[in-house]
């Protein structure tokens, strides 16, 4: 605390310094600076923004990718009808990423806390724990995918031979059922996700105060209250990324279901119906931009949240 | 409440804390709950490696759920061999390499500017680099598609003279993809680091170059470490963009290669697991040798204020 009043204090005198720090700039550093601004920005503006006000633009026209830009003509907002109304993996698409999502907060980030909790209670061999929980987070989804494979396959699979359901009769196919297989894949998704929240909560709690805990102790709170009245809060800046995270991983995901089965048959996602729309032998560009319009729209949630978050911390710094 | 140099520091102050918990079933549960939690998260990975170094003749007699009677390495030499494993490995390293030390020489420069200058622009700016880190990829990509194949680059760069289909073209958008999260990062980094240095370095009428490149840049070495660790993982193992904007399977690296290997080459269980886990073993490394920076990496990029 006393820090943040230090540097408030200095801060109009750090700004005025900071200004002739501007205007004693050369011709020569004012070309460095926009380029070093300018190339990257460029970049950014081009290969990102573009592309995604470009989305919105297509959504509401009609194109198949043929006979360039003069082709493109409008459609008012028929894709989005469409969608709505006459292409049937669109609901249980946007069902399946609410499902990921409502899993991935309900179950998965408490998992992966409760794990950071556990863990820096100090006891022996932590470090060990730590590293072998979080192997999951350095591998790529795609691998996670065919790892699980193994154990989800129905004749082979670990999973059917521990429990007996291997013989011909009575086989569970976890990823072929299309009532089962966004569960198993869900599996693999808190599999990685639950150590990777773990890790952000680690940070955050090595840095909490040791003496507010004290502090509580010795005020005669038990841990359980200890933690969520006086760390959770503290720990404020962590949940906001760990939710933001959690929305937009949610919203990707797209490896585990491709890898799988390319997304069909029960394991259909937003995401992968736009890939599906765009990339191979149908281009429908304005369908699959409606489609990406409504990620964008949702994932608009998340991005403004943490932008208004980390915006208010800069201020207050 | 500066923001990322207390993390990769904090650590050593943290273990001098004492242990809070006095009861011993408190410990013990903990424990209980520890051992049970991480052996049920390795079986995936244990699974997979016990299936690798078994032969496909010993499973199939006595199936997969059995005790070993040979182990070898012979999966693991054949999936490298028929899938010719040395080639998408070859292309994972000309996207990866080249895109991680792009993204990160422009993510410092515009970190550089964010945090050493007071310009009007300066919010604005740090908004249009770290929200572009958070658009869903598909969001971007059906615009981008047609970008791909519409934009003309010289043949040096493409064979095929469109960022579609090559590898520049996957370069391009990691780092595009990638550079907001490192501006956010080395910016916060940077204004930990405190202004008398750069200051000093203005008196001496050092140019702006000189006071990044010199003076800036070698402070920042552990934060670049981490990001560079982070990077090289996120984008070797990046699934998407690859699938999406490369057409030819030969040109693929690794990760996404694997979804075409899978059915072709890896004909059974035993080739399948090693198959997959050497494409595990770069990221791997990376877990043994640089687990510490990659943690930090991420640390850095959530712990602020």
């Amino acid at each position: 605390m006393v820090s943040a009043e230090l540097t408030l204090s200095s801060s109009p005198a750090t700004r005025k310094r900071r200004r002739r720090g501007v205007r004693t700039l050369s011709g020569r550093d004012i070309a460095v600076l926009s380029a070093m601004i300018g190339i990257p920005l460029l970049g950014v503006l081009f290969f990102i923004w573009f592309p995604a006000v470009a989305t919105v633009f297509l959504s509401f026209t009609k194109w198949n990718g043929i006979g360039g830009i003069k082709a493109i003509h409008a459609d008012g907002v028929q894709n989005y009808v469409q969608a709505a109304t006459n292409y049937p993996p669109f609901w249980p698409a946007v069902r399946h990423n609410v499902l990921w999502l409502v899993v991935f907060i309900v179950f998965a980030s408490p998992l992966g806390m409760l794990f950071a909790v556990v863990l820096d209670r100090q006891i022996r061999g932590s470090r060990i724990y730590q590293s072998l929980l979080f192997l999951p987070v350095m591998l790529s989804l795609a691998l996670i995918g065919i790892i699980w494979e193994l154990i989800y396959s129905p004749n082979y699979g670990l999973l059917n031979n521990v429990i007996g359901r291997n013989g011909t009769h009575n086989l569970i196919d976890w990823l072929g059922n299309p009532h089962l297989n966004l569960w198993a894949v869900l599996v693999e998704a808190c599999w990685r996700q639950a150590p990777y929240v773990m890790v952000l909560y680690l940070a955050g709690l090595k840095a909490v105060d040791p003496t507010l805990r004290e502090a509580a102790l010795v005020d005669g709170a038990n841990p359980w209250q200890t933690f969520w009245r006086v760390v959770f809060p503290v720990l404020r800046p962590i949940n906001v990324v760990v939710l933001v995270i959690t929305v937009i991983e949610s919203l990707r995901a797209f490896d585990l279901v491709y890898i799988t089965n390319g997304g069909n048959n029960g394991l259909e996602l937003l995401s992968v119906l736009i890939t599906r729309n765009i990339v191979g032998q149908v281009s429908r560009i304005g369908f699959g931009s409606a489609l990406g319009v409504v990620l964008l729209v949702i994932s608009l949630v998340p991005i403004v949240t943490f932008l208004v978050f980390q915006l208010r911390q800069e201020k207050r710094r | 409440m500066t923001a990322a140099t207390p993390v990769l520091h904090r650590t050593q102050a943290a273990t001098a804390r004492p242990t809070e918990h006095k009861t011993p079933i408190g410990r013990i549960g903990a424990h209980v709950f520890l051992i049970v939690m991480t052996l049920l998260w390795i079986t995936p990975i244990v699974w997979a490696l016990y299936t690798s170094l078994r032969p496909y003749n010993e499973t199939s007699k006595y199936g997969y759920l059995s005790w070993p009677r040979n182990l070898t390495f012979s999966n693991f030499t054949n999936a490298w061999k028929q899938a010719d494993m040395l080639h998408y490995f070859w292309n994972s390293a000309l996207i990866t390499v080249p895109s991680v030390i792009i993204a990160l020489v422009l993510a410092s420069c515009v970190a550089f500017v964010l945090s050493r200058f007071s310009f009007w622009f300066n919010i604005p700016l740090l908004i249009i680099f770290a929200a572009a880190n958070l658009l869903p990829q598909q969001v971007i990509i059906t615009p981008l598609y047609r970008i791909y194949l519409t934009v003309h680059v010289p043949t040096f760069i493409s064979s095929s003279g469109l960022l579609y289909n090559s590898y520049a073209g996957l370069v391009v958008i990691n780092t595009a993809f990638q550079v907001g999260f490192c501006v956010f990062v080395l910016s916060n980094y940077m204004k930990s680091i405190p202004h008398e240095i750069t200051e000093a370095a203005l008196i001496d009428g050092a140019p702006v170059w000189t006071r990044y490149w010199k003076l800036t840049l070698p402070l920042c070495r552990p934060a670049l470490a981490a990001l560079a660790t982070l990077l090289t993982t996120w984008i070797y193992n990046d699934f998407f963009w690859a699938i999406a904007l490369i057409s030819s399977g030969s040109k693929r690296p690794i990760t996404s290669a694997l979804a075409n290997l899978q059915g072709q080459y890896f004909v059974n269980q035993n080739l399948l697991a090693a198959g997959a886990l050497i494409t595990a073993v770069p990221t791997l490394l990376v877990y043994v040798i640089l687990q510490k920076q990659f943690i930090a990496g991420l640390s850095l990029g959530s712990s602020k204020g």
